[in-house]
């Protein structure tokens, strides 16, 4: 606010004035959201936090009251401000606050193996740990995501693409039929999977009776007459649970695309390959990107799959952080483990939405 | 150049063009032209080879191209909305074609360029399409066909989306770009106005068969149907039955009364039914106590002023026939008109050779025009 009004009083009166209603809704938004975040977060407590929460108040009864009693101009100036509000504020209780109190976690200590609260005091000690301990469950959930995203784009792509161009007045139905395992539960699916799969299922008495056991050896899809915890079972749980996240945005984008362009790209002497390659293809990248983005974030973290359908060889990064928060009751690390996995989804999204570019297309 | 034989196509049970014969001429600026649904489009489609005849054949250059498809025919297309690649930008779109035909860079690009001085968008090279006004993406959408200098242009509906103003500036950019290049072009619409205007010779279709081909102005003057009379501009079309044959043309006993002389194409017997066709701006007015005479010398009708409306040059004026047909006339309003008011008589009279001979009755006996805002006023 101090900022805000120095900023106020460098310029002209009248052009002071003028900007008063967006000075009052930027500073109240991130006067509300900022101590909304420290009283959930903890940071104040007792009389400070009473205090703290008054300001809130005030801030959004003082908005309330110059959006009422103002001029119609002012009105105008706060009506994006106070439409801001609520989202915000839901954000600053339910994103911002946990995150924080998570970072805060992260630095903090256990004092002994079976103590509840842990003490902030600044280790960087459980990131340390979150790398030297948990290094293979990091990679296997990177490479693991990678594939099943990888699988989802070349199963997803040429599904995608037969209901928006082949679908006709059957577009709707079949989207459906994509949408329609999401009816059942994520755990039963993966519970439904492991019996599927297990060793007296049908899935391995097919493979048998085809006398295909060999052939899946060789492709590491079966270990030693198993399907059930390899992770090629986990890869594949994530590559189903997560199909429809690939196949709706790229629907959605190879909807966009006129089919005259590839008559056009026809008539201008491309077969119909090259004209996919050259027209369909490069229109419908931002639906591939956002369902990269959709599939590899979720299936990254994802610990239901390699819970259900993996074994202690195939455990991703989210098992270990559910296992550290919830049985471990290692707080501190898991916090610091979440962080962790954090910052390389965020690095991963960076460097993937620098080469595939989000530019709008259409 | 091209020519189409007894091509015929069907979709399941509907016949799109149920048999078109045309032969198109090098150089020449074709119009193919009827209302929606007549198979223009269909045709055009089985030119650029996004369709295939179901019968008949398809030659280009006297070769036999029925079964080739579009990327292996030289002929190229303008789409309806353009069809511009959106992710491309303007001198992309432009070589598409080249490239796709694996020209050398060295060669294409100054074609590239040529192209873009020809349609006037050199400084618009690096824009994306969507940055572009409507006729400017009609430009590259042309220059984008044109650069791979095909036998044949094909126009579906090319001018419209575009609003009036440009619609009307365009035709003669597309006339300017034809004359330079020297390329065939086909072009398909529905507008009457824009084919007589800008073609060499028109292919006026309907319901999937082609019913007259010739130059704009045998189209208008000497329509070979009652549709084609009806279709291009306003048409008072009298049914009756050829009296006589005479050297001067065929003497018609009009259903509503008076004999009239007329000529067609050919002598038709007599007892045939037939129908007189006569332009509103061939008409004149003359005071009534001339319509006896005129009525002996074949070229006179008498009629009721029904309503007068003024156009500014022109006056239309809607006369009605004793027997009740309505008749529409076009009148230059500085012509020395007789003082009309609805329900004057008056006697029509136009030129030797004005009335034109055409077989068969029309479904409404007199006034015919597609220019539907302009009867409804009238009437």
């Amino acid at each position: 606010m101090a900022k805000a009004a120095a900023i106020a009083g460098s310029t002209d009166p009248p052009q002071s004035r003028e900007r008063r209603p967006e000075l009052i809704g930027v500073g109240s938004l991130l006067g509300t959201g900022i101590l909304l975040t420290a009283i959930a977060a903890r940071w104040v407590s007792g009389v400070v936090a009473i205090g703290a929460l008054a300001l809130v108040a005030g801030a959004i009864v003082t908005l309330v009251m110059v959006a009422l009693t103002g001029s119609p101009d002012t009105k105008r100036k706060l009506a994006p401000y106070g439409l801001l509000k609520p989202g915000m504020l839901w954000l600053a209780l339910f994103y911002l606050a946990p995150l924080v109190t998570l970072f805060r976690l992260s630095l903090s200590t256990l004092p002994s193996r079976f103590a509840v609260e842990a003490e902030f005091d600044f280790n960087f000690g459980n990131f340390t740990r979150a790398f030297t301990d948990f290094g293979p469950q990091f990679t296997r959930a990177f490479i693991y995501a990678g594939i099943a995203t990888v699988l989802t784009i070349l199963i997803g792509y040429p599904l995608a693409y037969v209901i928006a161009f082949r679908g006709g007045r059957y577009r709707t139905l079949l989207l459906g039929i994509v949408v329609i395992p999401f009816f059942t539960s994520f755990l039963i699916r993966a519970i439904a999977w492991r019996s599927l799969l297990a060793d007296t299922g049908q899935v391995v008495q097919l493979v048998e009776a085809f006398k295909l056991s060999g052939l899946f050896e060789t492709l590491g899809i079966m270990n030693n007459g198993r399907i059930l915890n390899t992770p090629a079972a986990v890869i594949g749980g994530l590559t189903y649970n997560f199909l429809p996240f690939m196949v709706l945005p790229i629907y959605v984008s190879l909807e966009k695309v006129d089919p005259r362009l590839v008559d056009a790209a026809k008539d201008l002497y491309s077969t119909s390959i090259s004209a996919f390659r050259k027209v369909v293809l490069p229109l419908s990248i931002p639906g591939v990107f956002a369902g990269t983005l959709l599939t590899f974030i979720p299936a990254a973290g994802d610990f239901v799959n390699a819970l259900y359908l993996g074994s202690p060889g195939t455990t991703m990064i989210g098992n270990s952080i559910q296992d550290q928060f919830l049985v471990q009751n290692d707080l501190p690390l898991a916090s610091a483990m979440s962080f962790v996995l954090m910052a390389m989804i965020t690095v991963f999204v960076l460097i993937y939405s620098k080469f595939f570019g989000t530019e709008d297309l259409t | 150049m091209i020519r189409l034989e007894a091509v015929r196509k069907q979709f399941g049970g509907f016949t799109a063009v149920e048999r078109a014969d045309l032969s198109i001429r090098r150089g020449e600026f074709f119009a193919m032209l009827g209302p929606s649904g007549c198979g223009k489009t269909t045709t055009l489609k089985m030119i650029a080879g996004f369709e295939q005849p179901t019968s008949g054949r398809v030659l280009l250059e006297n070769v036999d191209v029925s079964r080739v498809p579009p990327y292996q025919r030289n002929v190229n297309t303008v789409f309806q909305q353009y069809a511009l690649f959106p992710h491309m930008t303007v001198a992309e779109n432009i070589a598409f074609g080249p490239r796709s035909k694996r020209v050398r860079r060295s060669v294409y690009l100054p074609q590239v360029r040529e192209m873009l001085e020809v349609v006037r968008l050199s400084e618009f090279a690096d824009r994306k399409p969507r940055q572009l006004s409507g006729g400017q993406q009609q430009r590259v959408a042309l220059a984008r066909a044109l650069v791979n200098f095909p036998s044949a242009l094909l126009l579906d509906e090319p001018l419209a989306a575009l609003d009036l103003k440009l619609r009307e500036a365009m035709q003669f950019e597309l006339k300017r770009i034809q004359r330079e290049v020297g390329i065939t072009f086909v072009f398909v619409t529905h507008d009457q106005g824009e084919a007589l205007t800008m073609s060499d010779r028109i292919a006026v279709m309907s319901q999937g068969v082609v019913e007259q081909v010739g130059t704009p102005e045998e189209i208008y003057n000497e329509p070979a149907s009652l549709f084609v009379a009806g279709f291009i501009g306003s048409a008072n079309l009298l049914p009756g039955r050829i009296a006589e044959n005479s050297s001067e043309g065929s003497i018609v006993d009009l259903l509503a009364g008076p004999r009239v002389l007329a000529h067609g194409p050919e002598q038709m017997l007599v007892g045939s039914q037939v129908s007189v066709m006569l332009r509103p701006e061939r008409l004149s007015l003359l005071p009534a106590a001339e319509a006896h005479q005129l009525q002996i010398s074949g070229r006179g009708l008498e009629g009721t002023v029904r309503e007068l409306v003024f156009q500014g040059a022109s006056a239309r004026i809607l006369l009605q026939l004793p027997d009740g047909t309505r008749v529409v006339t076009n009148v230059a309003t500085d012509a020395d008109l007789p003082f009309l008011r609805p329900g004057d008589s008056v006697a029509m009279t136009w030129k030797p050779g004005a009335a034109y001979l055409i077989s068969g009755w029309p479904e409404h006996a007199g006034a015919n025009t597609t220019d539907v805002d302009s009867v409804e006023a009238a009437l």
